[in-house]
């Protein structure tokens, strides 16, 4: 279910204006938050009010896959180093935090050092030592008894990883021995391959520092302790938390944040509708979870000129596809996988889903927003309408010329995925593939349906919604879990296709060991085309979503690196 | 009397067991007959893409690769005596009654239905206070002017009350006049109150509907009696004829219908709970199903299931104070 709440930047000319204290009132245009900060403003106090219309998987920064949770932590966790507060293409830029510079990379890019500032407190007044940040890294990816939500690159990627059992379960003083701490300031990741993405991964959440002595596993979300410029004053589960300012948070020791507002609440399981009323109504700041306004309200806002003026319609950063699994006939047939990606009438999908609100037509794996993409179309029609004759003709190339009969899978509880599904449907009969929908609840379809391959290969599902963003915003943050031969599993897996193609599989290890970014960024562009060449995965979509600002929201600008929501380093409120 | 109660009670506790059990299995069990496997249920309760440890270590610390009887018995045991558990670096007691942790968050389970109960309690109660007395006094009137034009109107705009589902009414009652948000009786009596208006006014809507067709019905019949000619004929005064004579026997069926729908409505009014976006029992309940979290499912259940058999006995409890012929054995 997670999938859905993806990761994602775009790419636009920056402009950070400064602010002359208005903080209220909106004369920008439509779509300003695009490119600029709207609203600016430097006035310190008001209360922002953030709105969710269920929550988060924990507010525990390190027992979290969420991006808006990601996003928002910042507010209470400083990671080592995080994605720049800023407008536009800058806010897709990596800066230090925690950290005074970005990794420094051994030659081989397996060992990573950083030096952290001197002087940050938490809030209980105790200086951040290396060793904090070492024990957040530690809780986060190797105690899943306690803390099971989160990402397991850093599991992944550190040497003896698969072997440390955890600081609950293994007491040691030395913890994990592939990070080092030298002392007190430094930090060093020892990884057991190249992975020059690290800087990624340590804007992670799960680099913000947690003290050993306060942790108490699952329930330190009740008591959290801060080391950014906001602590809680209540937090409850279901109803949410209020922050208020952390006397403790050094502003010299701090660039990158302002800290305007003086207090936060954040509200928990509000219905939805009301969700976007209060946004409406300016009585509520921003919906938290940042994939914008609901499909029903949407026509009602861009209706009135007014109202379209205060919306933002950014790239999600996310990608939604059909996956066509080259283990089930005929789709190990590549001549049937090229029919389908010509058959395919994306302008008509994006029509019934809400119009070009909702997305542009996709092409390529990376969306447009993600450091690598790369813009080509192996497969052009018209418009994007599809092409029949095209399609027909690859069909009798792979010896289906009257067509077949197969099962497309959909998530029953996502109402634009089963209208795309019907429309991919009606495209597929114009050249006689029958496929059979089959829908399934979100929070199952990896682990008990399209993501096990042995009930994919029983059941003939050819073909499967799916959507993606990635968890960090380069190429290979999209697309090494969808995909690498590695990313197949017996359950729960996220390469539907089950494309495991060795070309590709290098190609991505390659790359991530290539220190150079305009390089490794050039790889992915590679991969890509790789990809579309096998046919296995049909972009459909490059998703977008409608935000929305209040009258009284201020410093609201799209940050590129959290999926295209509001940045919550920098908004703040006139109220 | 007193043996009634203890044998009344002890029937209670028998089925809050079979009702425990019974839940235990349609979790567990149903799953299986569509194919789950036990890993891809603990894997609805990591982050996306699991790592197999973490889909392991998660089986393990919930229980989950325990045989169904294991679980269950230290389900059962854990409210009995408490238990101990460990989702950190120290092992925590969970006291008695423990209703287990969240099998998303490992958060204790009841403290968060103890905080919940009075949300749905104010909900509940001030709902049947309204449509209760609103309900019968309607209902009674249009007994009484049988035929007129008040009797018309509001058995018509009953059938609406009635026919409305309460999804529709709440959301056209949010557009009308907003969201507020519940405030704890203990914060302030008055905005406590405040917050639950519109809530009461949506829910009772539509059970005040039906309580005045079925108290109109039973006076109507009760009215035609004997025994009401005869009141009449020594001399009482209308209102005691009515009300000590004619509404007190009508009462009957509305007590026996008002325990269960008070009832199931303590158990969590789901639809009010989310067009309001309410934290009672209600939400938990959708909260729990929707994430496959057993315990919080397991938690719900049971408070609901105790509220119906408390809400039963009273019911016949009043059964033998309003009507003499009924004895208690």
């Amino acid at each position: 279910m997670a999938v859905a709440v993806s990761l994602g930047a775009s790419a636009c000319s920056s402009s950070d204006s400064g602010g002359d204290g208005s903080g209220g009132g909106g004369n920008a245009k439509a779509d300003a938050g695009l490119t600029s900060v709207v609203n600016a403003t430097d006035k310190k106090g008001g209360t922002v009010t953030y709105e969710h219309s269920s929550g988060p998987d924990s507010l525990d920064p390190g027992n979290t896959y969420y991006g808006w949770v990601q996003n928002f932590s910042r507010l209470y966790a400083r990671a080592l180093v995080t994605f720049k507060p800023a407008a536009g293409k800058e806010s897709l830029k990596v800066v230090p935090d925690l950290a005074t510079s970005l990794g420094k990379a051994s030659p081989d890019a397996k060992t990573w050092t950083y030096t952290l500032r001197k002087g940050v407190k938490f809030e209980d007044g105790t200086e951040i030592t290396s060793k904090d940040v070492k024990y957040a890294v530690e809780r986060s990816n190797f105690a899943p008894e306690a803390l099971s939500n989160g990402p397991t690159y850093f599991k992944a990627y550190l040497e003896g990883g698969d072997k440390y059992k955890g600081p609950y379960k293994d007491k040691s003083a030395a913890g994990l021995k592939s990070i080092e701490t030298p002392d007190d300031y430094t930090i060093v990741f020892k990884l057991n391959k190249p992975f020059a993405d690290m800087d990624y991964l340590a804007a992670f959440s799960q680099t913000a520092p947690v003290p050993q002595k306060a942790d108490t596993g699952a329930s330190y979300v009740q008591k959290m302790v801060s080391s950014g410029p906001y602590k809680f004053s209540a937090y409850d589960e279901s109803k949410g938390a209020t922050l208020v300012r952390n006397p403790q948070w050094d502003p010299k020791t701090d660039p990158i944040r302002k800290a305007l507002p003086d207090k936060i609440e954040l509200k928990l399981n509000v219905n939805p509708t009301t969700v976007d009323d209060h946004l409406l109504n300016d009585v509520s700041t921003a919906d938290v979870a940042g994939t914008g306004l609901q499909s029903k309200t949407q026509p009602k806002v861009l209706a009135k000129a007014a109202e379209k003026a205060k919306t933002d319609n950014p790239y999600a950063g996310a990608l939604q596809y059909m996956a066509l699994n080259v283990n089930v006939k005929p789709f190990d047939n590549i001549e049937c996988r090229k029919a389908v990606q010509y058959a395919v009438d994306k302008q008509s999908l994006i029509d019934s889903i809400g119009g070009s609100v909702k997305g542009d037509p996709a092409s390529t794996v990376i969306p447009p927003t993600v450091a690598g993409y790369k813009k080509f179309d192996l497969y052009p029609t018209k418009g994007s309408k599809g092409d029949i004759a095209k399609a027909k003709e690859h069909l009798t190339k792979c010896g289906q010329p009257k067509g077949f009969k197969t099962t497309l899978t959909a998530r029953s509880d996502r109402p634009d995925e089963i209208t795309a599904a019907t429309q991919l449907q009606g495209s597929l009969k114009a050249i006689g593939i029958t496929a059979e929908i089959k829908q399934f609840p979100s929070d199952k379809y990896f682990t008990d349906f399209a993501g096990v391959p042995a009930w994919v290969h029983k059941n003939n599902a050819g073909m499967m919604m799916m959507q993606w963003g990635a968890d960090w915003p380069t190429g290979f943050g999209f697309l090494d879990q969808i995909v690498n031969g590695s990313a197949i599993k017996p359950s729960g897996g996220t390469n539907l296709m089950e494309l495991n193609d060795k070309g590709i599989n290098d190609a991505l290890i390659k790359g991530i060991g290539t220190v150079d970014t305009t390089a490794r960024n050039a790889a992915w562009g590679e991969v890509d085309q790789k990809v579309m060449e096998n046919a296995s995965l049909v972009p459909l979509v490059y998703r977008k979503n409608l935000l929305y600002r209040p009258d009284s929201a201020a410093n609201v600008t799209v940050t590129d690196a959290y999926l295209g929501m509001y940045d919550y380093v920098l908004m703040t409120s006139a109220k | 009397m007193a043996a009634y109660i203890i044998r009344r009670v002890f029937a209670a506790v028998l089925l809050l067991l079979v009702v425990s059990a019974v839940t235990f299995a349609i979790f567990f069990l149903v799953p299986r007959l569509g194919g789950q496997t036990l890993d891809s249920m603990a894997a609805q309760y990591v982050g996306k893409s699991p790592d197999p440890d973490v889909i392991a270590a998660v089986k393990k610390n919930l229980g989950l690769d325990q045989p169904l009887y294991v679980q269950y018995w230290e389900f059962v045991k854990g409210i009995v005596v408490g238990a101990d558990y460990q989702f950190g670096p120290d092992p925590v007691t969970c006291n008695a009654p423990c209703f287990g942790y969240s099998f998303k968050t490992h958060t204790e389970i009841w403290p968060q239905l103890v905080d919940r109960v009075p949300v749905t309690l104010s909900l509940a109660v001030g709902a049947a206070v309204i449509w209760v007395v609103s309900g019968v006094a309607i209902g009674v009137l249009s007994a009484l002017k049988r035929g007129s034009f008040f009797d018309r109107l509001s058995m018509g705009v009953a059938l609406a009350g009635v026919s409305l589902p309460m999804f529709f009414t709440g959301l056209v009652v949010l557009a009308l006049f907003g969201n507020g948000e519940y405030v704890p009786f203990a914060d302030s009596p008055i905005e406590w109150a405040g917050s639950l208006v519109l809530p009461w006014c949506t829910l009772a809507l539509l059970y005040s509907a039906l309580y005045a067709r079925l108290t109109r019905a039973g006076m109507l019949e009760t009215m035609g009696e004997d025994y009401i000619r005869t009141a009449r004929a020594k001399g009482l005064r209308e209102r005691k004829v009515v009300v000590k004579h004619g509404l007190r026997s009508a009462l009957t069926p509305l007590v026996t219908i008002f325990g269960m729908d008070f009832a199931l409505l303590l158990g969590g009014a789901v639809i009010t709970e989310r067009v309001f976006s309410f934290q009672g029992l209600g939400a938990f309940a959708i909260q729990g199903v929707t994430t496959a979290d057993l315990p919080k499912v397991m938690g719900v259940t049971l408070v609901a299931a105790f509220f119906i058999v408390i809400c039963n006995l009273l019911v016949d409890l009043v059964y033998a104070a309003i009507d003499p012929r009924v004895r208690l054995s």
